[in-house]
């Protein structure tokens, strides 16, 4: 292999072993969001999309750049805004607060 | 400026998007930064995408005009389709929409696979070879998956699991040609076998065929109950298709990216198929209940159950100090989130305790019930996880158990039953119980639920909305 592709899977190894660190830290609360932000993340491959574009020089390569491109980006964008959507809704308290007379133990979490 | 000067500038971007990737994943390890570590996430995958584009124009030949009108087009198209789905969603049919997310990302990736496969046609060396071929197939397997299980969710394929005619064998018989395929492409590319430049094309495209169609035969038998599962293995395979392509074009972002992805994916596999206490590999060799013969459902217990009106519940309810709600996806179905919510309030404006218990499977996707009961404006202290939530059964006057059925079986903690060995919620602990239910139809693994016939188990036959509206409306009666 060449030095650089070895490169590149030291990288992939060292962000495997980051992914799972960083990410059995999350509750399962938030594992849809977790999922949904993972998934635009791999949107990343819009990035493939573009050098791809940028190097079409017959129909069918520009064909496949752009339905690559349409995809990318829908991955991208859909995602991010529907995470946004879903993590926004996470709240400590109640928005319109009813009156919470009695104290209790209602925000243990605190 | 130099070409190498711009290049390392863009170069470090990535790597700046990279870190954002990392660091946003990182801050989801609570709701309360949560949204600003996706938003940071979102910075990430700007600058990533931004310092490409002026790559791409800075570099020696620049930009055709016809690559930006692709590029440009191409993104306002997906991206103004991808912004519209994701605002009009409806968060109860959130799961179809990430697999639809998915499943364009990893067609993304096999389409990016397959150009780089043309345009190095004979004449890239073997390493390279394995990874454009790599992407290109798991690329296609979950695109078509993703779409797969997406219909699923949605109810447009119906629900249950499908045999495919030759079912296991189709399936294993695809796996063989997309392998064999690989191979030969490898060996071709190493000189082992001689291979004419419109042979490889031809292969490609069956090794892209057979990945397809594979994706359709391994997601086709999976019930419904499973797309937890399936979904997150989905996605974890589109975050490795990704990483192929990053390591063809030899892009940094796009390896760290796929790495993450891959690993969470990974992670949420593990832990959604260890909640339903099933290999992997089970759940892909698919049929659990749903189907014809529940396996080996004795129609034990079979029990008398007790029936109980709204008004004996919510004095029960109102006069407690601890109250356990246990939803399931019964209850999104029912569209009742609200109605529980309101109800929860109302319990607690008057003292009492509430808290919801919230198992790892409900839903149809990782975490699934915890964003529909935030939609709902549920404060997120109050949901709590399996593990955190199970002692607290033994000092629970009453648990409220609404849509959730296996998950709640005692017969889990015994050998011999479909269930046994699933991780279930602690419900039968609690001094009271209160099931709300339309009928005494069996859950998912088409077996009886011993928690009915308890005699500490009150029965509320209703609609969920409908029920929780009777007791609200009894409670405030009080």
């Amino acid at each position: 292999m060449s030095n650089e592709l070895l490169t590149s899977l030291a990288i992939f190894t060292l962000a495997i072993l980051v992914g799972f660190e960083v990410i059995s830290k999350v509750p399962a609360t938030l594992h849809t969001p977790l999922m949904s932000g993972a998934n635009s993340i791999h949107g990343i491959v819009l990035v493939g999309a573009m050098i791809i574009a940028a190097e079409a020089d017959n129909p069918v390569s520009y064909l496949l750049a752009f339905v690559a491109m349409v995809f990318g980006a829908m991955n991208v964008v859909g995602g991010y805004v529907v995470t946004d959507r879903m993590l926004q809704m996470f709240r400590k308290k109640p928005t319109a607060p009813k009156a919470t007379t009695e104290g209790a133990d209602g925000a243990p979490g605190a | 400026m130099s070409q190498q000067w711009i290049y390392t500038v863009v170069y470090l971007a990535w790597l700046a998007g990279a870190a954002c990737f990392v660091l946003g994943l990182h801050r989801m390890n609570s709701p309360a930064t949560g949204r600003s570590g996706n938003q940071l996430s979102a910075a990430g995958m700007v600058i990533a995408v931004g310092a490409t584009f002026i790559y791409l124009l800075t570099r020696e030949g620049g930009l055709s005009g016809t690559a930006i009108v692709i590029i440009v087009v191409g993104f306002v198209i997906g991206g103004g389709a991808g912004l519209y789905t994701a605002r009009i969603v409806k968060m109860t049919a959130m799961p179809q929409l990430v697999s639809l997310f998915n499943a364009v990302g990893g067609g993304a990736a096999a389409l990016v696979a397959i150009d780089d496969f043309i345009r190095l046609n004979s004449g890239a060396p073997v390493d390279t070879t394995i990874f454009v071929v790599l992407g290109a197939l798991i690329g296609s397997v979950t695109f078509s998956g993703s779409l797969i299980a997406g219909g699923k969710l949605q109810g447009l394929i119906p629900g249950k699991p499908i045999y495919v005619p030759g079912g296991q064998l189709v399936t294993i018989g695809l796996a063989i040609v997309a392998v064999l395929g690989t191979g030969a492409l490898i060996l071709g590319a190493a000189g082992v076998i001689t291979l004419a430049s419109g042979a490889t094309l031809a292969i490609l495209g069956l090794v892209v065929i057979a990945g397809l169609i594979f994706g359709i035969t391994m997601v086709l038998p999976i019930g419904g109950a499973d797309m937890p599962v399936v979904i997150s293995l989905l996605n974890s395979l589109t975050g490795t298709a990704a990483a192929m392509a990053g390591f063809v074009l030899g892009n940094p972002v796009l390896i760290i990216a796929g790495a993450l992805v891959g690993a969470s994916g990974a992670i949420l596999t593990k832990l959604m198929a260890d909640a339903m206490n099933r290999s992997i590999l089970n759940i892909l060799v698919g049929g659990f209940g749903g189907g014809d013969t529940a396996a080996g459902a004795v129609a034990g217990a079979g029990g008398t159950v007790r029936e109980i009106g709204a008004d004996d519940v919510a004095i029960q309810l109102a006069y407690a100090s601890h109250v356990i709600i246990v939803p399931g996806y019964g209850l999104a179905v029912a569209q009742a989130q609200h109605a529980v919510r309101e109800l929860a309030e109302l319990l607690e404006a008057r003292g009492v305790d509430v808290k919801y218990a919230i198992h790892p499977v409900a839903g149809r996707m990782p975490g699934h019930m915890n964003v529909l009961l935030a939609e709902a404006n549920v404060p997120y202290p109050q949901l709590k996880e399996m593990d955190e939530i199970n002692p607290e059964f033994d000092r629970a006057d009453v648990a409220l158990v609404i849509g959730a059925n296996d998950v709640t079986n005692p017969a889990a903690r015994r050998p011999g039953s479909p269930v046994s060995g699933m991780p279930i919620l602690d419900v039968d602990h609690a001094k009271s119980i209160v099931v709300i239910k339309r009928s005494m139809g069996k859950g998912y693994a088409g077996i009886d639920n011993e928690l009915y016939s308890d005699p500490k188990t009150g029965m509320l036959f209703a609609d969920a909305k409908d029920g929780l509206a009777a007791l609200t409306a009894a409670v405030k009666a009080l």
